[in-house]
């Protein structure tokens, strides 16, 4: 890990020597509990590291002592914002290393109820992201969208969080019964309420003022070190998995990716706002034409893949998740290891950051846009 | 009228007690007054964050505090007894003593000003000072040393920010807000807030007609001094937890609370005494002239409240609408927007009183009705001074568009751009950046 270096003496104009400054575990701030100490020349951050930990429950190890199917659960606790999307991951990946055949319906059941995913999680992300610059109603106002789509998962999945939306094979149970109305409903009213959202922040000269220019990463650099989901796109590289090596029922889906030039706070804030309008474009188009039939694969009483490793990725809101999974035959993975894409972002905070100022170093980490639920696992 | 009854008695009270009408009328009543201002004041600011509250609350879809009372309204009151009753924690390693007396600065400064700010004529103001505006600005200057002994004596990284943060605000502020304030004082000719809201009275006009420009410098450059939103970087929430509050708990949080509300209330205070005239309301002298005195000062008090509290909301309005500044942006709109603008106020106001009196009695024009205290001006005079006024607006702004124009803050507009869509096909790889 990269240790930032403690100056004691320093010959600045009042020779007074840097500060170092905590920012975390504990801060408003910091979505979670990350830590980051940074080094300061007045407000000017010079250097600053992550020290990250502190929600680490061993989540890679204790797959390895559960069925396949007892996992999926933990899975919801990676990042909780975005449950749906994570459980999917695990899920598709044993299907693939056992070769099921999922129903179409579940499919296409499963790419709604990730786009909603990804909208909830958009919302909340616009919700903290404005709030760490200073706007607090956003918050509200986005919660409240929120919360219409916490209301479908509660029906359909029985929790708001962590649903364990799915099971090996397709879904635990059918839709509810105005899952189509109660969808549909919203997909109406997202955009009208979206624009209201960009009309206090969009066009907003302190809005501008605090986003444009503010934690540039080229693409270059950002597919150096990995980034992934709206943090790579907002630098300008149209990569997405839902496009590039399509899972559920992407193939069948008609949707663009939004892409950025310049790399910086404000593109990634229009890039997001742009992937929730087209989420809302993918459940338009699933929920017209949602088949019908059994959402249930036939599954073997206990599920034992064959020995091999087996990786497959998705597009989680957040950026491409992974999941790589060593199989030894028995009814336990081997080893399993998460590819988490907050972790991955989180490496280009150094470099996003040094040079700016306190203020921006908490407009960085949220547009970037972490749960540290993940990070950590 | 019935309700003075007792104010006649008591003081025949106190005559018969044997003190000197001297004493009564400087003394005892100043005391009476200043008990009273204190208590409703204090009682304003508590309702203000009631307010501040229901309000944020009503613009956020929720209801705000519903549970404590009809509609909540005790709930300040409740937010009283509980910080009276928490802890008075002070940390090992603070500075005890100036840790222990920065609140106590903080509420001195705010409350001190209230004993010139003319809520009424005759009796609903403590002391007319000649020198009040003066008196004000020095005063509520000294708030400012508050938060830095508060932020030092910590001993707390984000606190020290904080409190760094906040001296730098307020002293770049305070000269714009001094700067915007002597346009306004050309016309009324006095620094006395009575003699301000005497000399709008007669000339029958708010001086927000003839000083637009100063008056939005005076606002926004009131608001940064506040240190509310969207200047309230030295207790950024987000960034410095709490600013120079972050170690303080209890009363002494609240006493700082109450300070800033109280901060807030004299600079609407003193905005709807410069400018918008006060305790001075067409057709409520009547009251006066038909001998209902004491009707008449309560009417005007009521008067000046309406019109403070409209500029309080405005600042309510604002915090829950816009982003926060960030530290060298907020110096920027401070030094290089508000301080320029604040001189060309000055000139331009100098220059239209001197085109009035240059007009006056050329060609038969009157523009002068005369000059007592204040500047008394013709329907013609004043029609050349407003126009002069918002002439001036636009020539402030586009001058410093002119200085300002290759800035990167003032060309954000022109820098915003679309995202572009990309509709990839299907399951080929991504496209690689440059190609």
């Amino acid at each position: 890990m990269h240790q930032v270096e403690i100056a004691t003496t320093q010959e600045t104009l009042l020779d007074s020597p840097e500060m170092v400054l905590n920012m975390g575990p504990q801060h408003p701030s910091t979505h979670g509990v990350l830590r980051v100490v940074l080094r300061l020349d007045g407000e000017t951050v010079i250097d600053l590291d992550c020290d990250i930990g502190y929600l680490h429950r061993g989540m890679e190890k204790i797959a390895e002592n559960r069925m396949y199917t007892q996992i999926a659960p933990y899975w919801d606790r990676l990042d909780y914002i975005a449950a749906v999307s994570n459980g999917l991951v695990w899920v598709e990946t044993v299907e693939q290393m056992m070769g099921l055949p999922v129903p179409p319906r579940a499919h296409y059941l499963r790419t709604i109820l990730t786009e909603l995913n990804r909208i909830a999680s958009h919302l909340l992300w616009l919700a903290t992201h404005a709030l760490d610059i200073g706007a607090v109603t956003v918050l509200l106002w986005a919660l409240r969208e929120r919360e219409e789509i916490l209301k479908i998962f509660e029906r359909q999945f029985g929790a708001r969080l962590t649903c364990h939306a799915w099971r090996v094979g397709g879904m635990p149970n059918d839709a509810y019964d105005d899952f189509n109305k109660d969808v549909r409903q919203f997909v109406n009213n997202f955009p009208k309420r979206l624009d209201e959202y960009e009309t206090v922040l969009s066009e907003n000269r302190i809005w501008l003022s605090r986003t444009v220019g503010i934690g540039v990463i080229s693409a270059e650099d950002a597919i150096a070190i990995g980034l992934s989901g709206p943090a790579l796109r907002g630098s300008g590289v149209a990569w997405d998995i839902r496009k590039s090596r399509p899972y559920a029922a992407y193939g069948d889906m008609d949707f663009d990716i939004p892409v950025g030039e310049n790399g910086d706070t404000y593109d990634r804030y229009l890039v997001r706002l742009e992937e929730m309008r087209q989420s809302r474009r993918i459940i338009d188009q699933a929920l017209e034409n949602l088949p019908d039939g059994p959402v249930n694969a036939k599954l073997p009483k206990i599920v034992k893949p064959p020995v091999g490793d087996y990786y497959h990725t998705i597009e989680a809101p957040k950026g491409e998740i992974g999941c790589y999974i060593v199989a030894d035959g028995t009814a336990h993975p081997w080893r399993v290891r998460v590819r988490p894409p907050s972790f991955i972002n989180l490496q280009a905070l150094r470099q996003m950051c040094i040079g700016h100022l306190v203020a921006d170093v908490v407009a960085i980490i949220g547009t970037l846009d972490i749960v540290l639920g993940e990070i950590d696992r | 009228m019935l309700l003075f009854a007792p104010i006649d008695v008591l003081n025949d009270l106190l005559l018969r007690m044997g003190l000197g009408e001297e004493t009564i009328r400087y003394f005892v009543w100043p005391l009476i007054q200043i008990g009273l201002v204190v208590t409703l004041v204090a009682l304003w600011v508590a309702y203000a964050t009631y307010l501040e509250r229901k309000i944020s609350a009503f613009m956020q879809a929720r209801l705000g505090p519903m549970r404590v009372g009809p509609w909540g309204l005790l709930q300040p009151i409740a937010d009283g007894l509980k910080l009276l009753t928490k802890e008075d924690f002070i940390p090992e390693k603070a500075d005890r003593w100036i840790f222990f007396f920065a609140p106590y600065i903080a509420v001195a400064s705010a409350f001190i000003v209230f004993s010139v700010i003319p809520f009424g004529p005759d009796w609903a103001v403590i002391a007319d000072v000649n020198i009040g505006l003066l008196l004000v600005l020095a005063v509520s200057s000294v708030g400012v040393l508050a938060l830095i002994l508060a932020g030092w004596s910590s001993n707390s990284k984000y606190a020290l920010l904080g409190g760094l943060r906040s001296s730098a605000q307020m002293v770049s502020y305070e000269v714009a807000m001094g700067l915007s304030l002597i346009g306004a004082l050309m016309f009324a000719r006095t620094l006395s807030l009575s003699g301000i809201i005497a000399a709008q009275g007669s000339d029958s006009i708010w001086y927000v007609l003839y000083q637009p420009a100063g008056f939005l410098i005076f606002l926004i450059s009131g608001i940064a001094e506040n240190n509310r939103a969207p200047f309230d970087l030295p207790e950024a929430e987000s960034e410095l937890v709490a600013g120079f509050h972050t170690e303080y708990s209890g009363m002494r949080w609240s006493l700082f609370f109450m300070a800033e509300y109280a901060a807030m209330v004299v600079v609407a205070a003193v905005a709807t005494t410069v400018y918008l005239g006060g305790w001075y309301f067409p057709f409520v002298y009547r009251l006066e002239t038909s001998g209902h005195h004491n009707l008449f000062v309560l009417v005007s008090v009521l008067v000046f409240l309406v019109k403070a509290s409209l500029i309080l909301y405005f600042y309510f309005w604002l915090r829950w609408t816009l982003p926060r500044f960030r530290y060298d942006q907020l110096m920027d709109i401070g030094w290089k927007w508000l301080i320029p603008s604040a001189l060309i106020n000055i000139v331009i106001s100098a220059f239209a009183i001197f085109l009035v009196q240059a007009l006056n009695g050329f060609q038969g024009m009157q523009t002068i009705e005369f000059i007592d205290r204040g500047l008394n001006l013709t329907a013609s005079g004043k029609a050349i001074m407003i126009v002069m006024g918002i002439a001036g607006l636009f020539a402030t702004a586009s001058l410093l568009a002119r200085i300002n124009w290759r800035s990167r803050d003032f060309n954000l507009k022109v820098q915003r751009r679309d995202i572009k869509l990309v509709n990839l096909p299907k399951g080929k790889p991504a496209v690689q950046p440059g190609s």
